[in-house]
């Protein structure tokens, strides 16, 4: 792997770009692998990536049914906080914004965090009592996240609508400055390119069609549209489709699928210069640096795996934004699209292992999943690496549902389920 | 937005009427407090959430606001049928075609 670098750029430029190499090799499936990652997303490129660098373990496939990065990592609004109620939560999304830190020179690749901050609006005494309780609890987890007045928040947001006479007048806001956005693909290729680098195979318009189980239960390999392919590991990190390839195994997961919607805006110059996101009303909304208005709807009440949702669900969403930020009811917007979430009933992720040896389920992300990529990459290599979790994920377990152990994150999200 | 024909309407009318309620036939026990650990979670927990179709329940909410259920394809979000509370899980589905049919 070649490094980027201002020398590789004013080299490059001499040479008319000639030398630029391909940032991940596309190979033939070999015929087994130590491990085999399912969905090259930027969970599954990262746990890819940590089982090399961090465990040494390169005899890795990576399969992905479509293109690499193309499901839920190139779907989300990019939104990156660790401003969670338990201790459970806080210890994964602050293992992941540590991780966030850095990540551009770890991986050698621009993934564009940027700690621009993300303030939670409150809109009434139930909201005030709610966020000051979450200020409180990231306070004793050393989670930064501070309480702002009304006039604070506009400051902090100076196109933000805090007159007394809105119909959901801001009362108040809490914000985690450390919070922010980073550029999704980006994370996804950063990923790709180490784990490629390192010997890690990416396999691209290769899904999975069934899970190979020895006469002892355990893992063999998996069925692909490019024929079998084996190993005595197995992760599954499919996000939307988690719960399918879970039942190739015989696993029935306490997962449903829902779609969420997205949308943006025309480029306009910077507006927005930081997260706003509001329970109450059900928006958020940030400026990517093309200068368009990212928005994130909520998700369809219904179960499918369709990649679209209805129309009446954005329009509920703009019509918050308009509350929210008056200036923007001109705005044309420029696409919309959807995305397959997996919910768990708690709204906490599942990161562990599974009745099913050598088998790893990495899922129920549902509508948050990509602020915790670095973190979740991370903590599920070791899982898959020693066969046993690393202490931060331990308590992410499919037998919670079972023992009743739930991680009750109704604020996954920070909207209203 | 969803089209659903209410099976005691008799209607099809727009999804913003209803409220879809989960997965349809999962019987509740009559004896809870008697179910194992493994067993309560297969009621309240573990959903078959497929890739296809899916026996789910709806309520016409703004409407006759009564419980049925429907049978939908969940790649193509079309229904297939919807059949009243209490009916038997039906076990010939209609074919549907995804081609628009002329009128």
């Amino acid at each position: 792997m070649k490094k980027y670098s201002v020398f590789a750029i004013a080299r490059e430029a001499m040479r008319g770009h000639k030398g630029w190499e391909e940032q991940w090799s596309s190979p033939e499936p070999k015929k087994e692998y130590d491990v085999i990652i399912v969905g090259a997303g930027g969970h599954g490129l990262a746990t890819a990536y940590y089982l090399a660098t961090v465990h040494g373990i390169t005899n890795v496939a990576v399969l992905e049914k479509g293109w690499l990065g193309g499901g839920n990592t190139g779907r989300n609004t990019t939104i990156i906080r660790s401003n969670y109620l338990y201790d459970e939560s806080a210890g994964i999304y602050d293992h992941a914004l540590k991780l966030w830190d850095g990540l551009s020179q770890e991986l050698n690749y621009n993934v564009m965090y940027s700690a621009r901050g993300v303030m939670m609006l409150a809109h009434n005494v139930h909201d005030i009592q709610v966020l000051k309780r979450h200020v409180h609890a990231n306070r004793l987890n050393g989670i930064d996240n501070e309480w702002l007045t009304p006039e604070q928040a506009k400051e902090f947001c100076p196109p933000l609508n805090t007159s007394k006479d809105a119909r959901y007048p801001v009362v108040g806001a809490a914000l985690q400055r450390r919070g922010g956005t980073a550029r999704h693909d980006a994370v996804a290729w950063g990923y790709a390119r180490g784990a490629s680098a390192r010997g890690v195979h990416i396999i691209q318009n290769c899904e999975v069609t069934g899970v190979k189980r020895a006469a002892n239960g355990a893992v063999m390999g998996v069925d692909t549209t490019r024929g079998f392919i084996g190993a005595k590991k197995v992760g599954v990190v499919a996000a939307g489709h988690s719960s399918v390839i879970m039942n190739m195994a015989g696993v029935r997961m306490p997962l449903e699928s829902y779609p969420l919607q997205a949308l943006v805006s025309e480029p306009v110059k910077p507006v927005v210069p930081c997260v706003v996101m509001s329970n109450t009303v059900h928006a958020y909304i940030s400026q990517s640096d093309k200068g368009e208005l990212v928005i994130g709807a909520g998700t369809d009440q219904y179960v499918s795996y369709s990649q679209t949702g209805g129309l009446h669900i954005l329009q509920h969403t703009l019509d918050a934004i308009c509350e929210m930020f008056p200036i923007f009811t001109r705005m044309k917007m420029l696409r919309s699209w959807g995305g397959i979430v997996d919910v768990t009933p708690d709204r906490s992720p599942i990161l562990a292992k599974t009745p099913v040896p050598g088998l790893y389920v990495n899922c129920g992300w549902g509508t948050g999943g990509f602020k915790a990529t670095p973190g979740s990459g991370h903590v599920f290599a070791h899982t898959i690496a020693r066969d046993d979790p690393h202490p931060i994920n331990a308590p992410f377990t499919i037998e919670r549902f079972r023992t009743g152990r739930l991680i009750d994150e109704a604020a996954a999200a920070a909207v209203a389920h | 937005m969803l089209l659903i024909r209410c099976p005691y309407c008799e209607e099809e009318r727009p999804e913003l009427e209803f409220r879809n309620a989960g997965e349809a036939h999962i019987a509740r026990s009559a004896n809870m407090a008697g179910e194992s650990d493994d067993d309560f979670e297969k009621f309240f927990f573990i959903r078959s959430n497929p890739k296809g179709i899916i026996y789910e329940r709806w309520r016409h909410m703004h409407g006759c606001a009564r419980f049925f259920n429907a049978v939908r394809d969940t790649v193509t979000d079309k229904f297939i049928m919807t059949y009243k509370a209490g009916e038997p899980k039906p076990s010939n589905l209609p074919k549907i075609s995804n081609e628009v049919v002329a009128k």
